[in-house]
């Protein structure tokens, strides 16, 4: 009995072994992540503390820690993702270098092409009222009548492209333009 | 003693710049020409005064009254001579002082000339630039005074008073904390009152502005009377923000040289509506149109000068709470606030004296393409404005902060600085007034063939990255636009001159040096941005900790560690220095020494790169002082930085193309007797 009890012993012991060894074996494979695969993360977070700095430069201490914890987080398997919403969910949505297309934040994003696509239309619907104007007679004083509004050369005479530009030239030398 | 001088002279020059205002009010509404004379003797009696109480801040900064609260902060005893003259611009206090000391120097040299043909704008330009005068003054003698002393009250409390609390006795430190050491660069000893010379100059163009609203004169003779001042703020606040971005990668150890920082992007916003304004003046000038829009563009850039120094100045970047704390931000954003509402007004008020004298007449005319030219600057203008104001909109509506960050600010600018890039090309080669496709396709399409090559050359080179190939595109382009222009306009002097080509090319930028300084300008810019272009799309970084005598690669060189000193210096601090070899293959390049200095007095560290430069790359380490340094082995992180030295090399060509743009036109001063 108590021979058996030591080959039990041993087998449990042997079984226990079989099991360790892989872990054993893959945390020694799994090497201790490097720094640029540190800073590959962090260089897309923000410091919480300090003011518009992103992680991976930050000099305080409490970055420092932060970065260990991105290397301790990617030595334990985590991914990128994962990681970001650690910071997020601690640290709330500042530590990103963008706001979260979510909620208002879907306002940075949508108001200035909005603004400029409403300059453009505007610049557009201008620009089609001054040409229709333009087909009728032109009254007021035109600053420069004879400005590039000389006879137009035949096409393809590199002589008389050569002698428009030249014309122009001159008039907008004279006029200091 | 010398201190309560000091802020009486600010008090009296306050007191001045008020009566000013008042005084050129009467003058105008009385038709008083006595009056108008009192208001400018006395706007010009600001700068003198202001001088003086600067000249004395100076000298009590030099000789360490540390028992000034200010001096206290920006001053210690290890400071070298040049660096506690340059203190004065070094904390919030100072720079007040500077900005008020440089608008009271402009409005004294605006109302130095004689005015008999704009007699009637004179009042007015003393009441816009007599008022921001009187704004910045209230804010030094009421909430940032620089003459304010340490007081122990009786609770044992310092505080900074210019009177003495009740009970409380004075107190003298015997050192002070001295200055930021990141301020202790060259870059950023000039890049403060390089920006605020920019900053305080647009206020002028405003001035002649607001002049001309208010009187009704709807010509352009305010914009031809302050040509050279729109110039002048325009290269100052260029080189500002330059010599900022050069102190950011020298200093800042980040590998960087503009991190989309809301503090930059306040000094850029101002820089963006102002070459607007200078591209847009040309039309009104040369067509006489867009005069209601020129009024709104230099509207803006005042309130976005005023804007900048606000976000910097009220605290209101790190939160909103910070600015209902802050003293100074509630008067700023009412300041602001009220300036732009009556301007507006006033804008509104003038809208039908202001309409266009000719209509636009094609497509393809050069007021065409610079206005879609103000419409990109617009755009990136209203993205930088949004990204910087949102995080404070978010914390106000939802209690949470949010960064807006590089991404945000690349992915949208890029297509807009691309084409800006592509009509920097283009618009010199449409004509004023009736240009059509077909003219500008004749002159375009000669600098097109060598720029369709240059995609094809860098493909084969091995270049692949899409935005890379349309950049360096565009900036081919617009480099043979630019010297087929000159080229055609100096084989046009030649045959009409019969001289060589130099002296031709000579006698072409002398007759028009706006003209010719403009593309110079524009040059300056496409090389610039082969600077950007290289870093931004090709920055590599590699963090490692070296043993001595082991190396790190990066980009083909190879880097070994060599040793580690540490040693005090003489101002206070002690630097900690490595040395590395460089190495490109087996061939030795040199050595490199990164290091940091920490100040002791204040507790400050200061990273200091080392940087291998040339045209092609920069090869920059920093030592990574806030991880574990011993002489057997230490971290660096190598940045490799390729072509950044180019946006260096452009900005010495913005300067000498500058000066070429501003430089005097004999017949022009004669005919419009400029200021």
């Amino acid at each position: 009995m108590k021979t058996k009890n030591i080959f039990l012993l041993i087998f449990f012991f042997q079984l226990f072994a079989a099991t360790l060894i892989p872990s054993i074996a893959v945390s020694a494979q799994q090497p201790t992540p490097s720094d640029d695969e540190v800073n590959a993360i962090a260089r897309q977070l923000y410091c919480p503390v300090c003011e518009n700095t992103p992680l991976d430069v930050c000099p305080t201490t409490a970055c420092h820690q932060w970065r260990e914890l991105i290397r301790q987080m990617l030595a334990e398997g985590k991914s990128e993702a994962e990681i970001k919403q650690y910071f997020v969910d601690y640290y709330g949505a500042r530590v990103l270098s963008e706001p979260p297309r979510t909620g208002i934040n879907w306002l940075v994003y949508v108001v200035p092409p909005v603004a400029f696509l409403a300059g453009v239309t505007l610049l557009f619907r201008a620009f089609t009222t001054w040409k229709r104007l333009t087909k009728e007679p032109i009254t007021g004083a035109d600053h420069s009548s004879s400005s590039g509004s000389g006879p137009e050369p035949a096409e393809g005479s590199g002589t008389a492209v050569d002698d428009e530009y030249v014309a122009r030239l001159e008039e907008e030398l004279k006029k200091r333009n | 003693m010398l201190a309560q001088s000091g802020f009486g002279v600010f008090v009296l020059t306050f007191l001045l710049a008020l009566f000013s205002v008042g005084a050129a009010v009467v003058g105008y509404f009385d038709k008083s020409d006595r009056w108008v004379e009192a208001a400018r003797r006395a706007m010009q009696l600001t700068f003198p005064l202001i001088s003086l109480a600067t000249l004395m801040l100076a000298y009590l900064l030099v000789t360490g009254h540390y028992e000034l609260q200010y001096v206290y902060s920006v001053t210690s005893n290890d400071m070298p001579f040049y660096l506690k003259l340059t203190a004065l611009w070094g904390g919030q206090a100072g720079s007040l002082v500077l900005w008020s000391w440089l608008m009271s120097a402009f409005a004294s040299a605006v109302t130095l000339r004689k005015w008999e043909r704009d007699r009637e704008l004179l009042p007015w330009v003393i009441v816009v630039t007599s008022v921001t005068l009187a704004f910045f003054l209230s804010l030094t003698i009421l909430y940032e005074n620089p003459f304010a002393r340490w007081w122990q009250t009786t609770g044992g409390d310092f505080v900074p008073r210019m009177f003495a609390p009740a009970g409380a006795v004075p107190i003298t430190p015997a050192d002070g904390q001295g200055l930021n050491p990141l301020l202790r660069h060259p870059g950023m000893i000039i890049h403060p009152p390089m920006l605020y010379l920019g900053f305080v100059a647009f206020v002028i163009p405003y001035a002649f502005a607001i002049a001309a609203l208010v009187t009704g004169r709807s010509d352009d003779r305010w914009i031809r009377l302050t040509r050279r001042w729109t110039l002048v703020a325009w290269l100052f606040l260029s080189l500002g923000l330059v010599l900022g971005m050069r102190w950011a990668y020298d200093v800042l150890g980040w590998g960087g040289y503009w991190g989309w920082d809301p503090v930059e992007i306040s000094a850029l916003m101002p820089w963006l509506t102002g070459t607007a304004f200078l591209h847009s003046v040309m039309i009104q000038e040369k067509r006489g149109m867009f005069k209601q829009w020129n009024m709104l563009l230099i509207i803006l850039t005042y309130a976005l000068v005023i804007f900048g120094t606000f976000l910097t100045r009220s605290g209101v970047l790190s939160s909103v709470h910070a600015f209902s704390q802050s003293a100074i931000g509630p008067m700023f954003f009412a300041f602001i606030g009220i300036t732009f509402v009556t301007s507006v007004a006033l804008l509104i008020y003038r809208w039908k004296d202001l309409r266009a004298e000719v209509e636009m007449k094609s497509l393809f005319s050069r007021e065409a393409l610079f206005l879609l030219n103000n419409l990109l600057f617009m755009g990136v203008l209203i993205v930088c404005f949004w990204g910087v104001i949102f995080p404070l909109i978010s914390e106000l509506v939802t209690g949470q902060k949010v960064t807006v960050g590089p991404p945000f600010y690349l992915r949208a600018n890029g297509p807009l600085f691309g084409a800006l890039l592509a009509l920097m090309g283009i618009a010199p080669l449409s004509a004023w007034g009736r240009s059509t496709y077909k003219t500008l396709g004749r002159a375009l399409w000669k600098p097109s063939i060598p720029s369709a090559i240059v995609p094809v050359v860098l493909a084969i080179l091995g270049v692949h990255n899409w935005i890379a190939l349309v950049g360096f595109t565009l900036v081919a382009f617009v480099i043979f636009v630019t010297l087929f222009e000159f080229w055609r306009g100096v084989r046009s002097q030649q045959k009409k001159q019969k001289v060589n080509f130099l002296v031709a090319l000579w006698q072409l930028a002398g007759r028009n040096h706006r003209r010719y300084g403009g593309y110079l300008i524009h040059l300056s810019m496409v090389v610039m941005a082969i600077g950007i272009l290289g870093i931004e799309l090709y920055q590599t970084t590699t963090q490692k900790t070296l043993a001595v005598g082991e190396d790190i690669q990066i980009a083909g060189y190879t880097l070994r560690f060599d040793s580690l000193a540490q040693f005090p210096y003489t101002d206070g601090r002690i630097v900690t220095r490595a040395a590395l070899s460089v190495f490109r293959g087996d061939k030795f390049l040199g050595n490199l020494y990164p290091r940091y200095d920490y100040y002791t007095a204040s507790g400050q560290p200061m990273t200091i790169a080392g940087v291998r430069s040339t045209l092609a790359d920069d090869l920059y380490v920093v030592l990574v002082n806030w991880e574990n340094v011993s002489a057997a082995q230490a971290p660096f992180k190598v940045y490799h930085n390729p072509l950044v030295n180019w946006l260096w090399i452009g900005s010495l060509m913005f300067i000498f193309g500058f000066l070429v743009a501003a430089w005097p036109e004999r017949e022009d001063e004669k005919r419009e007797g400029k200021i």
